[in-house]
Parts: C-alpha cells; sequence; structure tokens
C-alpha cells in the first residue's frame, strides 16, 4: 500500500513537470495555436511601438506581420508582446514568444552563449551619442566628466564603457531598466547624455515637448546590426523566419511591391516566377515554399501583406515619416547599402 | 504500574491502524515526494538547458563584465569581473537596507509616540501620515521620491551650495576626508572612545545598583567616542585634508557624492517601514497594563524616567517580533531599486543574467543572498528578543 500511495506521488510529480520538456517544432505549434507570438520593443517610434489607435506599428513589428504572412497569409495573426531590453532574451529561450524583433544586436556571446539564432540584419545601426544644444558639445571626445543615461542589460552599456575607456574620458553611467524610464532622468537633467542606437536615438527624440533642443552628435561608436532572433535548436522555424527576411530583401531587389505583386506573376523573369511561386508551363511547381513547410504562394503573401523590404522602411521610418532616416546602409547592395540576400533557387 | 504492564494492557492495534506506523508512513511519503519533486526540477532544467545548447556553471564569475556602476563600495572598473558587480550590487543592498532599518526604527518610534500623544495636533499628524503611507504601493512611492528628488533640484551649474556642500540633480556632493600618516592615532582614539563608553556603561549600572545614584552615562560615553579621536587626530598635528567637490565642465569631481537614487530608495523604504513600525511600537506601548504606570509614579518615579525604564522595556518584548518582520520586509523590498537605476543585487544580477544568459546561475545567487540575509536578520532579532525578555525566576 505505502508502495501504492509513492507510486501515485511519483507518477502525478512526474505528470506535472513533465509537461514543458516535450515540445514539438515551432512552426506545428505557431499553426496549431493560429497565431505568432512575437517579443517587440513596447515603445520604440518606428520600430515597435502601439499608435494613437493602438495598433503596433514599425519595422519589427511589420517583420512579425510578414511572417504571419508567409504562414497563415494573413498578417493580422501576430499577437505582441512588449518586454524590456532586460527580459527580451529569458522570454524567448523560455518558450514565451516565438520571434523576438526588437531591434536587438547581433553580437557573439547572443549568437553562442545565450543559445539563440539571429536571422538576419533588418537595419544596420550604430551607437551615438545625444545631449542638450545648451551644453555647446560639437563632438563625443568633449564628454568627459559627463553623466550618461542608457538602457541596462544591452550592448549600448557595454560599448558606452569601452568608448570612454579607449579614450581617457570619466564619466557616470545611470542604467534604468526601461526605456521610459531612461528618456525621463535624461528630460529631468539626471544626465547630461542620452546613448542609444542613433536610429533609437531619432525615434526618441521626437516624443521630447521640445525636440529642436537636443542634438545627436556626429560619432557612432559600434556596429549595431539588428534582426529578427529565433531559439536554437529548431531549424525549420529558423528558415521561415530567415528566408521570411531575405524573402523581403529579394522582392525589393525584383522590384516586386505591394502593389504590383499581381502583374508580377506574369512576369518573363524565371527569378521572379521562382520567388512568387508561380507554377513552371508543365504545370510542376518550384517548390520553394512547401520546401520550408509553407504554401507555394508565401512570398506572394508576404508581400500582399507588409510589401517588400524597401516598402517597409519607407513607411516606418523613411524620408516621408517624421523619423526622415535615409536608407544609407541599409539600401541594397546594388545601391550602394548592405542589403543582400541569397537568391531564392 | 511498569511499562510492560501497560502495554499488555492496551488493546492490540493492527500494524495499519498503529498511529506510529502512520506518522511515520507519512513522513516517508512526504521526504520522497520532496526528492522527486527536486529531481524533476532538475531533470526539466538540465532537458531545457540542453535544448538550447546551453550549460550550467559559475565559470561567468570569473570573467570580465564591460560594463560600468553608478555606485561601488569596492574598487570597481568596467574590466573587473561578473562576481564583483554582483558583489557590488549586494554591498549596495546592505547599505541601503541598513541605513534603512536605522532611519525606519527612528522615525517608526517617532511616530508611534507621537500617536500616543494627549496633544490633538500631533496625535492626528501622526494618524494621517501613517492611514496615507501604509496604504500607497512602495512601487508608486519609489517613483514619486525619485521625481521630488530630481525634478525641483538645479543642475550641476545651479547647484545649492551650503558650506561646502553643493545640491544638485545629480545627487549632494560634499567634500570627504583624507587622511595622511599619523591618521592612526585618531583611530585609536576612536576605538579608546568606545572601550571607554562601555566600561563607563558598566560602572554606572554597578554604582547605581549600589548607592541608587544614576550616572548620565549616555552622554558621557558619546563624549568619549567623538572626544578622544579628535584628541588623538590633533596629538598627530591634525594629519587630516578635505577633499572638496570642483565642478567641471558637466559634474562635480572629487570629494563624495550621495547619488539621488540612493537618497530616493532610503527615504522610500524608510518612510514607508515607519509607518508600519509606528503602528507596532504604539500597539506594544497600549498592551502595557496602565497599573505598571501607577505603580511608578505611586514609587514616585517622575514621567519621563516611568516610560523609560517601566513602559517601554515592557513594550519592547511585544514590540521585537513583529520589528523583525518589519527589518525583514525592508530588505526585500530594497530590490525595487531596479526601477530607479539604484545598482542593487536585483539590478545588478539583471544585467549579469542578461549579458551572460546564466538564468538559473543569477536567480539562484539571488534566493541564496536573500535568503541567507533574512535568515541572518531574523536570527539577530531573536537573540535580541531572548535578551530582552521578561527572566522569570
Amino acid at each position: 500500500m505505502k508502495r501504492k500511495i509513492i507510486g501515485l506521488a511519483l507518477a502525478a510529480s512526474a505528470s506535472i513537470f513533465a509537461a514543458t520538456a516535450a515540445a514539438a517544432g515551432t512552426l506545428d505549434d505557431v499553426k496549431t495555436k493560429g497565431f505568432v507570438q512575437c517579443g517587440v520593443n513596447p515603445a520604440l517610434a518606428g520600430f515597435g511601438a502601439p499608435d494613437a489607435q493602438n495598433n503596433w506599428t514599425g519595422m519589427d513589428i511589420d517583420f512579425c506581420r510578414a511572417v504571419a504572412a508567409a504562414i497563415f497569409n494573413d498578417p493580422t495573426k501576430v499577437k505582441f508582446t512588449p518586454l524590456t531590453a532586460k527580459d527580451r532574451f529569458t522570454a524567448l529561450q523560455s518558450n514565451e514568444i516565438d520571434i523576438l524583433s526588437r531591434n536587438s544586436t547581433w553580437t557573439m556571446t547572443r549568437d553562442t552563449s545565450l543559445g539563440l539564432k539571429f536571422a538576419g540584419i533588418m537595419y544596420y545601426d550604430g551607437q551615438g551619442f545625444m545631449v542638450k544644444k545648451s551644453l555647446n558639445v560639437d563632438s563625443a571626445l568633449k564628454l568627459s566628466g559627463a553623466a550618461v543615461c542608457t538602457q541596462t542589460g544591452t550592448t549600448t552599456e557595454l560599448n558606452l564603457a569601452d568608448y570612454f575607456k579607449s579614450n581617457n574620458l570619466e564619466y557616470k553611467v545611470v542604467a534604468f531598466e526601461k526605456n521610459e524610464e531612461v528618456l525621463a532622468a535624461y528630460q529631468d537633467g539626471r544626465c547630461d547624455v542620452f546613448t542609444t542606437d542613433q536610429s533609437g536615438l531619432y525615434a526618441s527624440r521626437l516624443t521630447f515637448g521640445t525636440p529642436d533642443e537636443h542634438i545627436v552628435l556626429p560619432e557612432i561608436i559600434s556596429k549595431e546590426p539588428l534582426g529578427p532572433v529565433v531559439r536554437q535548436g529548431d531549424d525549420a522555424w529558423f528558415n521561415v523566419v530567415k528566408w521570411t527576411y531575405y524573402a523581403l530583401v529579394n522582392a525589393e531587389e525584383l522590384g516586386v511591391t505591394s502593389k504590383n505583386v499581381e502583374e508580377m506573376k506574369a512576369s518573363t523573369n524565371p527569378e521572379i516566377l521562382r520567388l512568387l511561386g508561380v507554377k513552371n508551363a508543365d504545370g510542376t511547381a518550384a517548390g520553394f515554399g512547401t520546401g520550408i513547410g509553407l504554401s507555394e504562394e508565401w512570398v506572394v503573401q508576404i508581400v500582399k501583406g507588409v510589401g517588400n523590404y524597401g516598402e517597409i522602411f519607407e513607411r516606418n521610418v523613411g524620408e516621408s515619416t517624421p523619423l526622415k532616416i535615409s536608407r544609407g546602409k541599409n539600401a541594397l547592395w546594388n545601391a550602394g547599402g548592405l542589403q543582400y540576400a541569397p537568391p531564392i533557387r | 504500574m511498569s511499562a510492560a504492564e501497560g502495554s499488555s494492557l492496551e488493546p492490540r492495534v493492527s500494524f495499519w491502524n498503529d498511529p506510529n506506523t502512520r506518522s511515520y508512513a507519512v513522513q516517508a511519503i512526504m521526504v520522497l515526494a520532496l526528492v522527486a519533486l527536486g529531481y524533476e526540477l532538475y531533470a526539466n532544467a538540465s532537458v531545457n538547458l540542453a535544448r538550447l545548447g546551453k550549460t550550467f556553471g559559475y565559470d561567468f564569475w570569473y570573467k570580465s563584465a564591460g560594463f560600468d556602476i553608478l555606485q561601488s563600495l569596492i574598487p570597481y572598473t568596467s574590466s573587473s569581473s561578473y562576481g564583483t558587480a554582483i558583489i557590488v550590487g549586494f554591498l549596495n543592498t546592505i547599505l541601503v537596507a541598513v541605513l534603512g532599518i536605522f532611519l525606519a526604527t527612528v522615525i517608526g518610534f517617532l511616530v508611534g509616540i507621537m500617536r500616543l500623544s494627549k496633544n490633538w495636533l500631533i496625535a492626528k499628524i501622526a494618524t494621517v501620515y501613517v492611514e496615507l503611507i501604509r496604504n500607497i504601493p512602495l512601487f508608486l512611492q519609489i517613483l514619486i521620491w525619485y521625481g521630488a528628488v530630481l525634478k525641483p533640484l538645479p543642475g550641476p551649474k545651479q547647484a545649492l551650495n551650503v558650506g561646502g556642500f553643493y545640491l544638485s540633480n545629480r545627487g549632494l556632493n560634499m567634500p570627504s576626508p583624507v587622511f595622511d600618516s599619523g591618521a592612526w592615532l585618531g583611530l585609536v582614539g576612536l576605538i579608546a572612545g568606545i572601550v571607554g563608553a562601555i566600561i563607563l556603561r558598566r560602572w554606572a549600572r554597578a554604582r547605581q545598583m549600589a548607592t541608587g545614584q544614576p550616572f548620565p552615562y549616555i552622554w558621557g560615553g558619546f563624549g568619549l567616542v567623538i572626544f578622544l579621536p579628535i584628541i588623538g587626530l590633533l596629538v598627530a598635528g591634525w594629519p587630516v585634508s578635505w577633499d572638496t567637490p570642483k565642478l567641471g565642465a558637466f559634474n562635480f569631481s572629487g570629494g563624495a557624492t550621495i547619488i539621488p537614487e540612493f537618497i530616493a530608495l532610503l527615504f522610500a523604504l524608510s518612510v514607508y517601514t515607519a509607518s508600519f513600525i509606528a503602528e507596532i511600537v504604539r500597539a506594544g506601548i497600549q498592551a502595557v497594563s496602565h497599573g505598571q504606570t501607577e505603580a511608578a509614579s505611586a514609587l514616585g518615579l517622575r514621567a519621563g524616567l516611568t516610560t523609560r525604564l517601566v513602559t517601554v522595556p515592557q513594550a519592547m518584548r511585544i514590540i521585537i517580533p513583529p520589528l523583525a518582520n518589519q527589518y525583514l520586509n525592508l530588505t526585500k523590498n530594497s530590490s525595487l531599486a531596479v526601477a530607479i537605476a539604484y545598482p542593487d543585487l536585483v539590478a545588478m544580477g539583471g544585467t549579469v543574467l542578461n549579458q551572460t544568459g546564466k538564468a538559473i546561475e543569477v536567480v539562484l545567487i539571488w534566493m541564496v543572498v536573500y535568503l541567507s540575509l533574512s535568515l541572518l536578520t531574523s536570527s539577530f532579532m531573536n537573540w535580541f528578543n531572548s535578551r530582552m525578555k521578561l527572566v522569570e525566576r
């Protein structure tokens, strides 16, 4: 009898705790639950932030929508989880989210000891500094003795230490957990300098009451390749996310936009036909979409849903937006930039 | 009646109904279930770590951290190790907890006694304080204090200057003493002062026991502790210089700085906890029977002496156990520091966790440290409680 009770207790505890260990592929999980769970920035204009109507907007948001469009042919089948810089990787590691698309920098540590995989570089960025105009500072090298506000748990924090150390400058770091807290402290005068990725500086400046009173210093002190991240150990899901990004870039390169995608199906360019999954004359399918567990028209779905890479860029951070960021390094490789995607074939 | 006879008289119970067997069985099951639970947690964590290609271990402890910290009690640079960063955070937690406990106790006792005042206004002020402060979440109070410290204060260039102390939104910058050679005489004076104060107290007690004559040993002790080091330094030729804060391009350099994050956190924690301590003190004092004060005045003790010698010692026996809870709360609540950039154990651990990805390891450190701090505080308070307990004969 005692044996039986112990056995029952063991069985009960085993069944409670074993459930988390077993996991099917993320793609199957996502298809079953009917949406993509995406970790995003809670408030960074142009990259991830809810707008006045409480709809999520931004480049990182549109990437999640692109993945949803590729899987479900519906860019709205996404649920967003706003995450702080500190919590973002834990949320991904613990299966709370399927993709982390939150202006995260690709580094070796994150690729190795954090057990993550970066699927591509959505945005080539670099770290910069912002100061009040009234300080009359025109170079970061004149910042010795300054108090610098930044966000904890970021590469920013590390680059900052390196930069001031290598240039023999004194400084005090005030590191907050949330970006809103950093901005509030900077505006309250706790710090002389606010530092983050340059795109983030421009985006944050828009939220200030008097944006003209702040300037971004010319120095860029680091490489910040920002991109979507998935967990290690699920290559099928990694492929879906990685090739969604490549599809966006390839679509721009081949001139496929959300407006002309249907006409493009009649193109004579075999590259475009492969991209859009158009059947050959003899009725055989190219098989790229089905090869990664999606439909043949996956790129058509993506481009119809969110447009190509260029359209996403222009809509969220481009010259027509308040951010007015030029393509720069984020132009296509054949237009002087770094955005380059392997061919679909 | 012998034991053997007793057992033979007892009715025979079946093995399964024997209370002893049952209690052993229940205990064995509990132990096994606990072990199984522990094993399950361990196995689950290992499987999940393996799935992510991660390993468990504290080898990160000695690796270079690469980030700077706002406030450190020990030497720390960005090339120090992750372990040092966590120790810096731990010491910052200890600093705010110890000072917070001290301040909360002082404010709490003051407000608790004020609530019992016969003066209507004083009693009402204390009531409003308690009811207002203890009913607003601590997290909000920390943010309010931080805003209250930062927003009204001017920038460093317009800092308020009071006798070499500069108050600005960068904190309180003040001169710090620099001790040159020969300053050890001051340290000798300090030690002599402390020892002298203890001897003085013993002597004063013994004399009062013998003759009934009281001696103001508290003031005498203070005098010894303060003046003996000064005399020591004077003998050495005053080898003390002051490092005064100087305004640079952005901030003050030199001297000592109390950062606004620390001020805000310390005030928030002590003011909040003091509102609970005040109620404990009030309850403790009210629980002392009125007969005790009447007896004291019948013996001819004045009101002040009655409070100090009769009421408070008896009230302390009621106050100390719940006071320990408040001290534990304050220590644990200090982890809310992360919201206002105070680099405490949780903030530093969080940064290390994020940079290294060692989640389980860092969370274990947090748990062990807070558990040990709590156990340490409560064992000290238990010791203090047993000292203050009524000695029964």
